[in-house]
């Protein structure tokens, strides 16, 4: 008896896909499994989070954590809110700022033709090669000649000239948007600036939902910046890690932030994904 | 008539023109792209590129941030070189944690997105998801702290005591023996970030003819139509792909902090990035943490041109 098998493609073996299909389970429930450990840590109440032998699944689920965590975030110092409002405004800002910046000089680099402009791109694309580790010191230096240590200045500006983001807005701009539109634009006397706001940038929505969501996540999980001494102007990520490090009494209210500072980037990778794959398609490197 | 006053207001050509009058002529043309450049390119010298060579500069001089810098040549290097164990310690340990992690999440990120490929959108969706979640969840790696806690409520110690398989628990992020696999672990969990979701968007538009071009031409398996037809079209993903991996499988230091303490038990997780941090943030050695941070920066460059020039031979 022969089995119809709808096949999508040439050359699939049925060993071969069993075979990946295994390999996608085994590492899938790698990946999986911790963050699955972490929700349900998250809902044990503390009785149960003390047992031996522990147990993987919680039983008796309840909030008990996420409202010790609130608890803990109203006794707070400085008062809770100003955390997320922090966080809050410097990732606004920086990722507008860098949004801007990042998409202006994209368009004039690939469609302005002027002297220089291969040199400039391969500087950014030499500088995706390192880590910031490694300037992290001489960075301090420049700040503090700037003045601008313990301000949001120090976390903002520099997120405007961020590398990743503008990369992939050069590239997505270079292979999705035709040199023929903006041509027949400038025919008809359009400046550059106009092109570049009223016809382009529509053009390139899920880069800039990408470099949002990027800008976004790097900021959301930055947690101590060295530039920053203040309570009042740490950020969201730092106050949870205050809690977190509490020790044994937290254990629940720590497990509960986790799933928070979780759950929010993944919520906002979920809304955006098809976005972000479809810019990726153009983040190839040429020679 | 009209010809000859074309002729006479017709721009020069380039080829009557030397190299540099062309490309005077030009710049003054597109005087609007270089303002355009101009705020980006500001802000990324100062913060990227400019520090750099800052640090290049720091690391001849011995400097504590309160006194001016004094020059001493390339003193800090022999000291690091040829006097400082504990710096020799770190790049053997930065050299296996870049190694484990580096290539090996870069074939991770390149085989599943592979597989991944094969399913249906739907699916696709939430198997990326699941796989992607890690790397983008923040602190969510110190669940395995957790899973690994050195005590008996930790699930792991728990489980194995359980079932009698060890006595007692075990002190698994400070036992020398176990600290680097774990951490190489907990590592490769995180990192199917960018240059995942990158393969995963280069297998998507690959175009599907090539496919049946290929199995008309003889191709006979899965892994030759990976070889032969979609990595050489995937190339320039790969590339970016490459360099993402490299760069984060040295940025794992915040990691190895979180999980395992700082100084690590005996040194034994200790990477040029933590040294990085105990003479720079610690004891205000800024000289000294220059050529530490210099050498690093050797090293990122190094692996990516190498690794680079590996990648241009694939397909071929």
């Amino acid at each position: 008896m022969k089995f119809k098998i709808k096949r999508r493609s040439f050359n699939r073996s049925v060993g071969g896909d069993i075979g990946i299909n295994i390999l996608l389970i085994v590492f899938g429930l790698f990946m999986f499994l911790p963050m699955v450990y972490a929700i349900s840590q998250s809902l044990k109440p503390l009785d149960e989070l003390w047992i031996f032998p522990p147990r993987f699944i919680v039983r008796n689920p309840s909030f008990a954590n996420f409202k010790e965590l609130f608890r803990l975030m109203s006794e707070s110092w400085v008062p809770f809110s100003r955390y997320i409002f922090n966080t809050a405004f410097v990732a606004a800002a920086g990722t507008f700022g860098h949004l801007f910046f990042a998409s202006l000089a994209a368009y004039a680099m690939t469609k302005i033709k002027f002297p220089g402009r291969q040199g400039m791109f391969k500087l950014v694309y030499y500088s995706l090669m390192f880590n910031s580790t490694v300037s992290a010191l001489s960075n301090f230096i420049i700040m503090s000649m700037f003045g601008w240590i313990d301000t949001y200045l120090s976390l903002i500006i520099p997120a405007f000239g961020s590398t990743l983001g503008f990369y992939l807005m050069r590239q997505f701009m270079e292979s999705t948007v035709p040199d023929s539109v903006l041509e027949s634009a400038r025919l008809d006397g359009a400046k550059e600036l106009l092109i570049y706001w009223r016809i382009v940038m529509p053009m390139v929505k899920p880069a800039w939902l990408t470099l949002i969501v990027y800008s976004f996540q790097g900021l959301w999980n930055s947690g101590t910046s060295i530039y920053i001494y203040s309570e009042e102007l740490k950020t969201f990520n730092y106050a949870i890690q205050q809690i977190l490090a509490g020790g044994i009494v937290r254990s629940g209210a720590a497990a509960a932030a986790t799933v928070i500072m979780m759950l929010v980037p993944v919520t906002v990778f979920i809304i955006t994904q098809s976005n972000i794959i479809e810019t990726m398609a153009s983040s190839g490197m040429k020679d | 008539m009209s010809e000859k006053v074309n002729a006479a207001q017709a721009p020069k050509l380039r080829k009557d023109m030397t190299k540099w009058q062309w490309i005077r002529r030009e710049m003054n043309k597109n005087k609007i792209g270089y303002l355009m450049v101009a705020p980006y390119y500001l802000v990324f010298l100062t913060f990227t590129v400019v520090p750099v060579f800052a640090s290049l500069f720091l690391s001849l001089t011995q400097f504590n941030m309160l006194e001016p810098p004094i020059f001493i040549g390339v003193d800090n290097y022999i000291r690091l070189l040829l006097d400082d164990d504990i710096f020799l310690l770190a790049c053997s340990n930065t050299l296996i944690f870049a190694t484990m992690t580096g290539p090996v999440s870069y074939l991770l990120c390149l085989m599943f997105a592979w597989f991944i490929n094969e399913l249906t959108p739907r699916i696709r969706a939430v198997v990326t998801l699941i796989f992607y979640a890690p790397s983008i969840s923040g602190q969510v790696y110190l669940i395995w702290q957790t899973l690994f806690s050195s005590d008996q409520y930790g699930w792991i110690n728990g489980t194995l005591m359980k079932l009698g398989i060890t006595a007692g628990p075990i002190l698994w992020f400070q036992d020398k023996r176990y600290i680097m696999t774990l951490v190489i672990v907990v590592a490769l969990w995180t990192s199917l970030g960018t240059s995942f979701l990158s393969f995963i968007a280069g297998f998507q538009v690959v175009d599907k003819s090539l496919y049946e071009a290929a199995a008309v031409d003889g191709i006979k398996n899965r892994w030759q139509e990976l070889w032969y037809v979609t990595l050489p079209v995937m190339k320039n993903q790969m590339m970016f792909a490459a360099i993402m991996s490299i760069t984060s499988s040295f940025g794992f230091g915040a990691i190895v902090t979180a999980l395992c303490g700082f100084p690590s038990v005996d040194y034994a997780a200790h990477t040029i990035m933590h040294h990085l941090e105990d003479y720079g943030g610690q004891r205000w050695e800024v000289g000294y943490a220059s050529a530490i941070a210099t050498i690093l920066f050797a090293i990122m460059i190094g692996c990516n041109l190498l690794v680079n020039k590996i990648l241009s031979k694939v397909g071929k």
